[in-house]
């Protein structure tokens, strides 16, 4: 029987520490939906989506409601646009055709305007890309991306060269609102197939015909369970800290998925293993590294505390879900995380020292507000650093980056809600023009001789 | 499973006279069974814990009434399906 104690601790978790359930991503497949016509693609589409995740708002509102516990989000991922709208060549169509549905469910993001070009790009996967300006400025709730890169084909620099534009065509776009639009946009390096999260979630072409897959949150628990039970304490007992809360989390997230697989009637996909910040206070990633002895976020020992924290998340969630997947780590949006914010507004953190940071967590560099006079061609020689970075240490990672036009280094671009605020910052003044200009794939690393 | 029927009623705030006499009448209104209580006064913050079986109750309308009952009295009341707490605290 569950004592008093338990009882109250796993309240306050939730009251106090802001304990939740990030998101129920309902996966579906639209291959069903290709067709030639590309009016009744866009039917298909819609129809196909509002039947499948009909009830997937109104469930997910219930279990918040029995169990006590927030669900942020319920938003559904669909199967990479590009695969979809091949047989018609009218990708805008599927967008339209996503938003509608989405809207019509309530979910309030919708993953998979998507190409998957790590090894080439298909004619539809071109359109697709060249399509990001008009349908991320155009709908509302549709997400993109694109892998540009793996482990195992290397990185299409043809790719990462038509990311790198596209970024700056909808941050023009969508220049009205600080170039909003970008960050329905990832551009990765060995997308995971299974990721609840947005904007990077959608229906791999490995994954089944529906499925359910959820994401944890929690950095606040982290952060005063450390304050707690590990304060001035060796890296031993910090680990052992933050693996048990994380246990503690993960089997919440367990319990929350397959209760949504059952009563929804589809196959319970995985558990994401996330830490993901937002910008209120207390429900920071930074203020755990902060916890464990750094001044700010972003300072030497950076790298090195996040290291900690990732494996330790890893280790403590694995045992309490059936299945672990999506991009499972701790998350470093810098517009989302309270503490990255008032780091990179003091000077304090940079891009290069995120670009480091990277190399060891979960995903990429995220939610990072640059110059809007930023060329193109920097952008996409970011997006190839990270993807190297990716590819070399066998990871996901990403680049989700604004050129807000008009603004430069010391103003702030405010998106609010989850999305947050941020400092711009600064980039390298120095051209990768001629670097980008290459094109070519750079070919995919040895798998052995690994230093 | 064992669990499946069972919720945990908590009741938090300003002790006064008759929190339990009201808690207990919406829960027999509603005809869920009380399994376990447990209470306590801690510098005069009342807490109470309540482990109830729900095989004859509506979930929903059970809530509803508990958090009405909540307002009036100015007093925090959730209930929460078991199974979190279970799936917290126990492997």
């Amino acid at each position: 029987m569950i004592n008093t104690s338990e009882i109250l601790q796993t309240i306050h978790m939730i009251e106090a520490e802001k304990l939740d359930i990030r998101t129920i991503t309902m996966g579906i497949s639209l291959y069903e939906c290709a067709d030639p016509d590309p009016a009744r693609m866009a039917v298909k589409i819609y129809d196909r989506i509002t039947k499948q995740a009909e009830n997937l708002v109104k469930t997910g509102e219930a279990l918040e409601r029995e169990y006590g516990i927030p669900i942020v989000n319920k938003r559904i991922s669909v199967t990479p646009v590009s695969l979809v709208a091949a047989a018609c060549g009218e990708p805008l169509r599927a967008a339209g055709a996503m938003d509608d549905a989405a809207r019509e469910t309530g979910v309030n993001f919708i993953g998979g305007y998507s190409a998957l070009v790590q090894k080439g790009m298909t004619a539809s996967d071109r359109r697709l890309i060249d399509s990001l300006p008009e349908a991320l400025s155009t709908t509302e709730r549709v997400c993109a991306s694109v892998n540009v890169a793996s482990t195992r084909a290397g990185i299409d620099m043809d790719a990462v060269r038509l990311c790198g534009e596209a970024v700056k065509k909808i941050a023009e776009a969508t220049k009205d609102t600080d170039a909003s639009g970008c960050m329905k946009l990832v551009v990765f390096a060995n997308a995971v197939e299974d990721n609840p999260f947005m904007a990077g979630a959608f229906h791999g072409p490995g994954e089944g015909d529906c499925c359910i897959n959820v994401g944890i949150s929690g950095p606040g628990v982290v952060k005063r369970a450390l304050e707690r039970e590990a304060k001035g304490a060796p890296f031993d007992q910090v680990a052992e800290t933050i693996k048990r809360t994380a246990f503690k989390i993960t089997r919440v997230g367990q319990l929350i998925a397959r209760e949504a697989s059952d009563r929804l009637g589809v196959p319970f996909g995985i558990v994401d293993l996330s830490l993901a910040p937002t910008p209120a206070m207390g429900d920071s990633v930074a203020h755990i590294l902060e916890e464990m002895g750094l001044e700010v976020c972003g300072c030497a020992g950076t790298t090195a505390a996040l290291a900690l924290l990732n494996d330790a998340v890893k280790k403590g969630g694995i045992m309490a879900s059936g299945h672990v997947g999506g991009l499972s780590g701790a998350f470093i949006p810098v517009s989302e995380d309270i503490g990255m914010i008032n780091a990179a507004a003091r000077g304090a953190l940079h891009i290069e020292k995120l670009e480091a940071m990277t190399c060891v967590c979960s995903v990429g560099l995220d939610m990072i507000a640059v110059p809007g006079d930023t060329p193109a061609s920097t952008i996409a020689a970011i997006i190839a650093d990270e993807a190297a970075i990716g590819m070399i240490n066998g990871k996901t990672t990403a680049v989700r980056l604004i050129p807000a036009p008009g603004k430069k280094v010391g103003d702030e671009v405010e998106f609010g809600g989850l999305f947050g605020r941020a400092p711009i910052m600064s980039v390298s003044p120095y051209s990768a023009e001629q670097f980008i200009a290459r094109g070519g794939r750079i070919p995919a690393p040895l798998q052995s001789l690994r230093n | 499973m064992e669990t499946v029927n069972k919720a945990v009623v908590t009741v938090l705030g300003t002790d006064t006279t008759g929190i339990i006499a009201r808690v207990s009448a919406v829960l027999l209104k509603h005809d869920a069974n009380i399994l376990d209580i447990s209470q306590t006064v801690l510098s005069g913050m009342f807490t109470m814990v309540m482990i109830v079986d729900l095989r004859n109750s509506v979930f929903a309308d059970l809530a509803d009434d508990l958090n009405r009952a909540g307002t009036e009295m100015g007093l925090q009341i959730r209930i929460q399906r078991s199974e979190i707490f279970d799936a917290m605290h126990r492997i």
